[in-house]
């Protein structure tokens, strides 16, 4: 058994579901493996290189890999697993694993199975389906389990250990039928959602952008990331990156704080392996009421204030 | 331009999802079944394109049972112009079987362009308009927020990534998976209703296809989800903050 984990990373930075997705990896196999592509890797490298579990680490330093184009890492990924002897390629399951592992498995006509949040053997995992209400499991009869891993069910690996890196060249055509034209990145000095310990996130009941200032302040003292529902996000209150659940973001941090939002199903989808989970809703019969550990029943706009002086 | 839209038949999202005693899978009997969610913005899409006269025709595909006629129905009430089901007495396929069929049948149609929804509510997968593009070499654009078209037969399509909005330019023909924030889907007026009853749908056997449907996965089990411990109300702020500082520890 070998597995080749794929990395996600922005050229300077290795994402924290990376290192999740590594520990997955590891209780798959003792034999770990990692690809990463991109253009100027050196940070990146650098900071890999102390993961924990790694064996060995490729990397693939191409202006092709400069904007993460699903068509050409795909390509290039098959090209290099092709003849090899891995039995699993695992991704995060983030945007950027949604995106491209799907295709890879086309590539090599392998089912893929999306999103595990557990390992039960080498060929079994848990996977949730329909928002999280039924958890399945499933064994995969492919030869090659191709794999999407949620990063939140599993710890980042550690970072004490100094692994052999390799660099590769890689021979694929250039997709002309795509290209990048711009990522506008939102721009926040917060942790990121997906790895934050304290999330506080705020629904329609927060009624516009502008009183999210309410939020920021208890996120600067806590150190939290911000989220919405996705009726906040679909109003234009917040940018759209910021969705948590089923279909947004998926997070698991010590304290979820929901405020203004009522607890549809498809927002606790995305919340409730939060260890503990509060909220601030004025309607006590809520949903959200049945998930939280603590609720607090009143009108946010009194209590947020409050709550803030009381941090 | 020709389109060619893909929509599911599953169990709508208001439902409450019910696991079966036997672990088998999630009771579907009596159950409330609507178009995948995210399929109405891929119709939507291909209606607004086609009102912008940038698409000529589209039709509206689904693989499933006899009863997903009603799904491409509700797509031809919305302003779809003609339906194909693949037919199978299989309740559910996997991703990588239904990207071969739609292969396949964009092979012998040729649209211009594919909109699938970026996930079904039911496996949430998010796989098949991957595996689409991949199959047929289209570029690809996921979870797509906004698309414009090009003059010179490209689409600019701007996406929802973790982190902010990617905008990426693929020439037609591609596949397109759509979001949440694409649009808003429109309710079918009733004499579009009406109207959709005499457009025809196409009905074509799995079998005639020749794609192996043979599922690679198994499903040991589903079972119900672990269930939250019950929680409690507090009075007020005090209480709330002495909880999370003293019980949970965590400020
Ligand atoms: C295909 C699909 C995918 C979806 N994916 C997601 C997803 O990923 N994430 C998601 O969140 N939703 C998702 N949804 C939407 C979901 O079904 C709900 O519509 C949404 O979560 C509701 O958001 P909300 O709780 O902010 O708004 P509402 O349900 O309108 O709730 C607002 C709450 O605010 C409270 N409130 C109002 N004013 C105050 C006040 N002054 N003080 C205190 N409380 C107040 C109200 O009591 C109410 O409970 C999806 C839906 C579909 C169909
Ligand atoms: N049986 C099917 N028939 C038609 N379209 C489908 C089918 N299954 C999936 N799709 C399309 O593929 C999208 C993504 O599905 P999935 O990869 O299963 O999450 C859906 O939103 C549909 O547009």
């Amino acid at each position: 058994m070998k597995v080749l984990v794929i990395i996600e990373h922005d050229n300077a930075n290795v994402k924290q579901s990376s290192f999740s997705t590594i520990t997955a990896a590891k209780k798959i196999s003792d034999s770990v493996e990692a690809l990463v592509l991109g253009k100027g890797l050196d940070l990146v490298i650098d900071e890999l290189k102390k993961s924990d579990y790694l064996k060995k680490i490729y990397k693939i330093d191409n202006e092709l890999f400069e904007n993460p184009l699903a068509e050409n890492l795909s390509k290039a990924i098959q090209k290099f697993a092709e003849g090899s002897d891995y039995t699993h390629i695992l991704s995060p399951s983030s945007t950027f694993g949604k995106n491209m592992s799907p295709k890879l498995s086309a590539l090599m006509d392998v089912q893929q199975i999306s999103d595990i949040t557990k390992i039960i053997s080498d060929d079994t995992f848990e996977r949730p389906i329909y928002a999280g209400n039924a958890i399945a499991t499933v064994k995969s009869n492919d030869p090659i389990k191709i794999i999407t891993v949620r990063s939140t069910c599993f710890e980042p690996c550690a970072l004490t250990s100094n692994v052999d890196v390799e660099n590769l060249t890689v021979n694929i055509d250039k997709n002309n039928s795509v290209s990048f034209v711009n990522y506008d990145k939102s721009k926040s000095d917060r942790p990121e959602l997906t790895s934050a310990k304290i999330v506080i996130s705020g629904g329609r009941g927060m009624q516009n952008g502008e009183n999210f200032r309410l939020l920021e302040g208890i996120a600067d003292k806590l150190g939290a990331a911000m989220g919405a529902s996705r009726a906040a996000v679909d109003a234009g209150f917040v940018p759209n990156d910021w969705q948590v659940g089923q279909t947004g973001k998926i997070v698991a941090p010590d304290l979820y704080i929901a405020v203004g939002i009522s607890g549809a199903i498809q927002h606790i989808a995305g919340i409730k392996d939060s260890k503990y989970i509060a909220c601030i809703n004025k309607d006590e019969e809520a949903p959200i009421f049945n998930y939280s550990d603590y609720g607090l029943v009143g009108d946010l706009f009194e209590l947020l204030p409050k709550l803030e002086e009381k941090l | 331009m020709k389109a060619l839209v893909c929509v599911k038949r599953v169990i709508d999202y208001n439902v409450r999802i019910r696991v079966k005693s036997d672990k088998s899978g999630v009771e579907t009997d009596n159950v409330k079944m609507s178009m995948n969610p995210f399929d109405e913005i891929a119709v939507e899409e291909a209606v607004r394109m086609k009102e912008k006269n940038q698409i000529q025709e589209i039709i509206i595909l689904s693989i499933g049972t006899d009863k997903s006629q009603e799904t491409i129905r509700s797509g031809l009430a919305m302003g779809g112009d003609r339906g194909i089901l693949v037919k199978t007495d299989k309740d559910q396929l996997e991703p990588l079987t239904v990207g071969k069929i739609i292969k396949a049948v964009s092979d012998k149609e040729k649209p211009d362009l594919i909109i699938l929804g970026k996930q079904a509510i039911d496996d949430d997968c998010n796989q098949t308009g991957q595996i689409v593009a991949t199959l047929l070499a289209f570029p690809q654009a996921t979870f797509a927020s906004e698309l414009k078209k090009n003059d010179d037969n490209t689409l600019e399509v701007t996406r929802e990534v973790d982190g902010g909005l990617e905008t990426v330019k693929i020439s037609i023909p591609c596949v397109v998976t759509t979001d949440l924030r694409l649009n808003e889907p429109r309710y079918a007026s009733l004499p579009n209703i009406m109207k959709a009853k005499q457009k025809k749908i196409d009905v074509l056997e799995i079998e005639s296809f020749d794609v192996d449907i043979k599922d690679r996965l198994q499903v040991l089990e589903v079972n119900e989800p672990p269930e939250r411990k019950p929680g409690i109300k507090v009075d007020d702020v005090d209480a709330l903050v002495d909880k999370l500082k003293n019980e949970a520890k965590i400020l």
